[in-house]
């Protein structure tokens, strides 16, 4: 299965209405009507059509899906399919699947991001599944001339049972193709569900066991040229000058370029060295001299920044949420308790390294190769830069080697751009594991001064999360006010289900010039360290067992309650531990989800060793159980990483960390084992899977750490083998 | 520039290309064989791992010149149709995420158990501590492994 598309344009379609409450389009027409070549292709079947931009049924019964969603791991190349198989009455292994490029006919939502594609695309991309069995089965009744009742959708047939009638849909497809699109279509009962819901294998996982799996990096096109491309190691640095003779001579290379890096709020520039292969644009960039003007930003080190942000703690800040009268409670109380809670900068590191093919041809037409997690944002945004129409940008979304939130920045998508520009051929950009662990952008840091204050019994009156941080708002607009609250940097401290009856929350802007972007569960993963080792503290304080004193700060009926519940029940919370062990508990909820850890640690030497993890997941409704324990797997192992590796740190303006050697990732030795649970109780919301389970594994890590040894870990990260 | 014969999966590829070069690119961009992924160039994340004679070697720091003479052999070259036992073991346990990583995996996970059928944890620990992966998938390959043991050894 190779994963090219076909360009589908808007004017392909007979007719575009969008379902009133989704706001996808829903298009049909006929090959022979105007300009479907393109649409053919996809099938090679001339008789071929399409019953939505999202499905589309050859004449020969060929079933092409479009996924809107880029696959980057986290399993949408078949729960999003899945979504209108289900309701087409078809299984996924009789179906095409086909990524989507960006085309306005399948939506403003071709994105992978915030854990959103499932909890986003459940009900429209049913109700699109659901439109294509109506119009199929409409088509046999009218045909047979028999009640819609009688007819029946079952693996790409119609079935009339009484006479023994059977139509496939590619038969039925193109008299299907000219009924009126249902605007509110029959879903299924969940209770019939053949693939929702039930462990279901992914499509793409037998080319990622091969070698076949196409990512951005293999894309070979006609012509192309490679780039490797310099940037400054210091942020910030202007470029004075460049010698180019000793990079000319590198046999392969045939143009030095510049060219410019532009990620969020800032461009920087650079310099690229075109070649004939990779290695020979790769050495001839290293054979550059290039002169930069540091800006004084050589200045730069991680340690005076650690410094400022202490020192900023001191200010009032801005207000998150404010509930009661947190100083009044806060001074009044017998038992007061402040800690402070630092974390480090982190790299995204996927394993594929950024990477890109740009290719400029006549007519001023661009075509894009890339592993992204933003198709849709790469068509319009070049499309206002180059002031052409969006027809004109054509998306190939690759898999992702990986993207955590790395691949919603389209930086090196610009350089290919604009590299193929200058050359006037497609050239592939490619990043060095160096320019990827050195350039970011990062996940920030952020720190926290924690306030709380007991009654005389035990029960909190007051509570504080005041978070000092850089802005991810900041570094992407460059018309951030930073009298206004980046709620990005406060993200769930004040959406916990505890209740507090005083609270006061806030927020210290600090100054960075390092560009940041959203990684995986975003300022969530720093934020629920403080928030939940906090409350263990608390807890100690009160001499109250940490998983009760959760629940007792939450309301009877919550999700929290259930997710703290189960923990209690899978982990056997309850049951003593032998000597030298200990278990801490968290959950954090946020905009993508809600899940919760109990960790287990025994005393190790003079450090720890993670004995479990049992972690549950609340999503509500969930599509494919095997996915969403394989995400969560995945999100503690990042989690662990980001909690007992080095981290990113700067020294002379200069990201110190360049390589796997020196950023190190968790290894297979280290990780323990993770018992996932889900809750699938339905609710008012349908949770994500990506993200959730990750801010809550460092919290329980630590609190079982505190358990275990008596030490409370502050500061991420810690040598996970010397617990002082 | 030298031209070179590599023997890659079975068969001879002339390709024409600075000694230095890693085995990687050679692998990638003159053989054209895409299923040998490139990671980080310091023979730190695995995800460049092919088998040289049999053993594993990470073919991103290995000039070309060593292994002219060789059999190499690629993700592409362990079966023809996905059904070695450890791919099967890693479609029955869905192992990939993203997958990148994945081919380097499997072929260190091959090598592992062509040398011991019946690999301990503590043998999975040592041979597949170097090929890192960030979606996590560590402990499926864990049980993968074993799994494959189980479909060789059967």
């Amino acid at each position: 299965m190779d994963n090219t598309i076909s360009t589908l344009n808007r004017r392909n379609f007979l007719r575009i209405t969008s379902l009133a409450s989704a706001g996808l389009f829903i298009g049909l027409s006929l090959k022979k009507e105007t300009g479907m070549a393109q649409v053919a292709k996809i099938t090679g079947d001339e008789g071929s059509l399409d019953l939505t931009p999202f499905v589309h049924i050859g004449t020969d019964g060929t079933i092409t899906l479009f996924n809107p969603r880029p696959e980057m791991g986290q399993g949408t190349f078949q729960s999003i399919p899945a979504l209108i198989a289900e309701e087409l009455e078809v299984s996924l292994d009789k179906v095409n699947i086909r990524q989507t490029g960006g085309q306005i006919i399948f939506g403003r939502g071709q994105s992978a991001g915030g854990s959103a594609s499932v909890r986003t695309d459940y009900f429209p991309l049913r109700k699109v599944g659901a439109s294509a069995r109506e119009m199929l089965l409409t088509a046999a009744s009218q045909q047979w001339n028999v009640p819609l009742e009688q007819c029946n959708a079952d693996e790409g047939m119609i079935y009339h049972k009484s006479s023994g009638r059977s139509l496939s849909y590619g038969e039925l497809a193109q008299a299907a193709s000219k009924l009126p699109i249902p605007s509110d279509p029959k879903l299924k009962d969940p209770k019939d569900f053949r693939i929702l819901g039930k462990p279901s294998p992914r499509p793409d996982i037998p080319l990622k066991s091969s070698g076949r799996a196409v990512f951005g990096i293999d894309v070979d096109v006609p012509g192309m040229v490679y780039a490797s491309v310099a940037h400054s190691p210091v942020f910030g640095a202007k470029l004075v000058k460049y010698d180019d003779s000793d990079a000319k001579k590198v046999k392969g290379v045939l143009s030095v370029e510049t060219c410019d890096r532009k990620i969020g709020k800032y461009t920087y520039p650079a310099i690229a060295v075109i070649a004939e292969n990779y290695w020979a644009a790769y050495k001839g960039r290293e054979a550059l001299k290039i002169q930069w003007d540091d800006q004084g930003n050589e200045k730069f080190n991680t340690e005076e920044y650690t410094q400022k942000l202490r020192d900023l703690s001191k200010t009032e800040g801005l207000v998150d949420k404010e509930v009661g009268n947190f100083e009044q409670a806060y001074q009044a109380a017998p038992v007061r308790i402040d800690a402070f809670y630092e974390t480090p900068v982190v790299s995204h590191s996927p394993i594929e390294p950024m990477n890109c093919v740009a290719s400029w041809t006549e007519g001023n037409k661009l075509e894009i190769w890339a592993s992204t997690q933003v198709p849709r944002s790469i068509v319009t945004s070049f499309s206002k830069e180059y002031g052409i129409p969006e027809d004109n940008v054509t998306v190939h979304t690759q898999y992702s080697g990986g993207a955590f939130g790395r691949r919603l920045q389209n930086d090196f998508v610009i350089e290919a751009a604009q590299l193929s520009k200058k050359t006037g051929k497609p050239v592939k950009v490619l990043w060095s594991r160096e320019d990827d662990t050195e350039q970011g952008p990062f996940r920030p840091m952020t720190f926290s001064a924690m306030k709380g204050a007991l009654s005389a019994q035990g029960e909190v009156v007051a509570f504080q999360h005041k978070v000092i941080s850089p802005s991810l708002h900041d570094s992407g607009d460059p018309n951030f006010d930073p009298s206004r609250i980046d709620r990005s940097m406060t993200e769930g401290i004040s959406d916990q289900a505890y209740v507090f009856p005083n609270m006061k929350n806030l927020y210290v802007h600090a100054d960075f010039h390092v560009p940041i972007s959203a990684w995986r569960a975003v300022t969530s993963t720093t934020l629920a360290f403080a928030h939940e080792c906090f409350i263990d503290e608390l807890a100690v304080k009160a001499g109250k067992d940490p998983l009760d004193f959760r629940l007792g700060l939450i309301d009877a009926k919550s999700d929290t309650r259930n997710v703290l519940m189960k923990l209690r029940e899978v982990s056997q919370w309850d049951k003593p531990l032998p000597e030298g062990w200990g278990r801490g508990v968290a959950q954090y909820e946020f905009f993508a989800g809600l899940a919760g850890y109990v960790v287990e640690v025994s005393k190790a030497g003079s450090g720890i060793h993670i004995e479990k993890a049992y972690a549950v997941i609340d999503l509500g409704t969930m599509v494919n159980p095997d996915t969403v324990r394989g995400q969560v797997e995945g999100a503690a192992t990042m989690a662990l990483t980001a909690a007992i590796k080095s981290g990113i740190t700067f020294k002379n303006g200069e990201t110190v960390q360049k390589n796997f050697n020196t950023n190190q990732l968790v290894r297979i030795h280290e990780m323990p084992s993770v018992e996932v649970t889900i809750l699938t109780n339905g609710g008012p919301r349908i949770k994500g899977v990506g993200e959730p389970g990750l801010p809550s594994f460092a919290p329980a890590l630590c609190n079982a750490i505190f358990s275990a040894t008596g030490t409370r870990i502050r500061r991420l990260p810690f040598d996970i083998n010397h617990i002082a | 520039m030298a031209a070179f014969t590599l023997t890659v999966n079975n068969k001879e590829y002339q390709v024409d290309v600075d000694p230095e070069m890693p085995l990687l690119w050679a692998i990638r961009d003159f053989v054209g064989l895409k299923g040998t992924k490139f990671g980080c160039g310091i023979a730190q994340c695995g995800a460049c791992t092919v088998h040289l004679e049999g053993s594993p070697v990470r073919s991103c720091r290995l000039p070309v010149t060593a292994a002219v003479g060789k059999k190499i052999t690629t993700i592409e070259g362990i079966s023809q149709n996905v059904d070695h036992a450890v791919q099967k073991a890693w479609i029955e346990l869905q192992v990939p995420q993203c997958g990148y990583c994945q081919s380097g995996q499997i072929m260190s996970a091959v090598a592992l158990l062509n040398k011991k059928p019946k690999p301990t944890d503590q043998d999975i620990d040592a041979a597949m501590r170097g090929n890192l992966c960030r979606c996590g998938t560590y402990q499926r390959i864990r049980k993968a492994i074993h799994r494959a043991s189980e479909i060789m050894n059967s």
